[in-house]
């Protein structure tokens, strides 16, 4: 079974987000996404400074099994990806919500928040998946 | 539910991840598919393909019937034991099936045939054999494991008896051996040295749990897709199928054609083809740009759809993404490939891409 830790919030499209400071929110898919999709061979980040809304396509992780696109859980500004998934994509399958993280965003609508799930809410659905 | 090898339950023991294939619930990866393809690259691999299809051929005909059946020719068979990669072709020279055939006296031959081709394959064998009074034997009570990998031999020959091991050690690739129930056989689907070994249903689980023991990694149908595809080796129903003759799908070397006297189904169909230019041939595709290549994208020459990937994947010795296309005779050098709303150049080559762990490709 997947985990989903519990300082997490969660969109249905299978992102994580975190908060790191103020209005400054870390992104990544989650275990179960991971896990799903199998071995990551190549990752497409966003750039720096792009700016996104919520539900905009703004990365793409490709697995040995299938290329999926990543949903902004939230509206704002890229200001930081993850560089090291350029060389090692694999990150993402070892430590999806620690060094697999995808990039962070400084939300212009903190209130979007409300909208994703809790860590209880994403197993429940992540489990009707699985069926 | 899906049928369940002899070794099910050691798959889940280890945390496989299964899925359906051909009816069959067998291990996707154990974790990490290109881990797997790594160990039997640089070491050894054991996979669980029990859920191909055995059959036991017997008669005093044995030999006439395969060399009207089979597209290659069993006559090359002479030494106990050899083994032969051939197509089952129809009467309109496309493929029902990629096979091998062993060879065991001149009233015994087996043939292995594709799990998802079973029950075709089964229908058409009997209806063939039995104008040769030839008997067709379904083994069910087997099971397969492929060691692979440049250790694989020394590994499995540590676990074999002195009687086996002496047996399997003088093998030449290509061929097996039968001994103290064990049919030992120097083949498989990698690229790599190794064996497929046979084993009673009833000593698999001994039999797999003995080679994890000594460092055999189990690797799963998903590494097995990425290995075979590095060792330029077709897939059956991807590169070749009941309407793509052989001659169009790089197996023209598995057809033989002479002596000109012995009849095959499909050769007369294949006739008029086999010395003139084929429409289309089977390429080898490399990806410089990041991205995967994969089944059925569009390959594009002169902005034409020209063709379409019969099936690609990531290369993990590689590092890019390599495939199979079908495209007209005269492609060569770069084509396009439309994936996800873009076309990325590829490079036109001849596979295998890997030989012994090394970039080969021309």
């Amino acid at each position: 079974m997947s985990n989903a830790p519990s300082h997490l919030k969660y969109a249905k499209s299978h992102e994580w987000v975190e908060l790191v400071s103020d209005d400054t929110y870390r992104v990544g898919i989650s275990d179960h996404a991971q896990d799903l999709l199998g071995d990551m061979v190549f990752i497409e980040l966003p750039e720096v400074g792009q700016a996104l809304s919520a539900q905009d396509e703004c990365a793409v992780v490709e697995s040995v099994k299938a290329a999926s696109d990543v949903y902004s859980p939230l509206s704002g500004e890229v200001v930081e990806v993850n560089e090291e998934l350029v060389e090692n994509p694999d990150l993402v399958n070892r430590d999806a919500y620690g060094d697999g993280w995808l990039f962070t965003v400084k939300a212009s609508d903190p209130g979007e928040l409300a909208v994703l799930m809790s860590a209880d809410e994403y197993i429940k659905l992540s489990r009707d998946d699985d069926h | 539910m899906g049928a369940k090898t002899a070794l099910y339950q050691e798959h889940l023991n280890l945390g496989a991840k299964v899925v359906d294939f051909a009816g069959w619930d067998m291990p996707l990866h154990y974790g990490s598919q290109v881990e797997e393809h790594y160990k039997v690259r640089g070491d050894a691999g054991m996979f669980d393909v029990s859920h191909m299809t055995f059959v036991d051929l017997k008669g005093e005909r044995v030999r006439e019937f395969l060399r009207y059946l089979l597209a290659n020719n069993v006559d090359r068979l002479k030494s106990p034991g050899r083994a032969l990669y051939t197509c089952m072709l129809n009467e309109q020279g496309g493929v029902v099936d990629d096979l091998i055939v062993y060879y065991f006296d001149e009233t015994y031959f087996r043939m292995v045939v594709n799990a998802a081709t079973h029950d075709k394959d089964m229908v058409w064998i009997e209806r063939h054999a039995v104008i040769f009074d030839v008997s067709v034997t379904e083994l069910t009570d087997v099971a397969l494991l492929a060691v692979q990998g440049p250790e694989a031999r020394n590994k499995v020959h540590d676990l074999l008896s002195p009687a086996q091991r002496e047996k399997a050690e003088a093998l030449a690739p290509f061929n097996a051996v039968e001994s103290e129930g064990f049919f030992i056989s120097r083949t498989g689907y990698t690229g790599e040295d190794g064996y497929e070994v046979m084993v009673p249903a009833d000593q698999a689980v001994d039999f797999w749990r003995r080679l994890h023991k000594i460092g055999v990694h189990p690797v799963g149908l998903g590494a097995r897709d990425t290995l075979r595809l590095e060792a330029g080796m077709d897939l059956y129903s991807a590169e070749m199928d009941e309407e793509t003759s052989p001659l169009e799908a790089g197996l023209k070397w598995t057809v033989a054609w002479e002596p000109q006297d012995r009849n095959f189904i499909g050769r007369a169909a294949l006739e008029p083809q086999y010395n003139a230019i084929p429409a289309r041939k089977l390429v080898g595709l490399i990806l410089d740009d990041r991205g995967v290549l994969r089944g059925h994208q569009r390959v594009i020459v002169d902005g034409q759809v020209v063709g379409e990937v019969t099936s690609g994947s990531f290369s993990p010795t590689l590092g890019k993404a390599i495939a199979f296309a079908r495209v007209p005779y005269d492609v060569s050098g770069q084509v396009l490939v439309e994936m996800r709303g873009k076309q990325l150049p590829a490079r036109v080559v001849k596979p295998p891409f890997v030989r012994h762990g090394k970039a080969c490709f021309e």
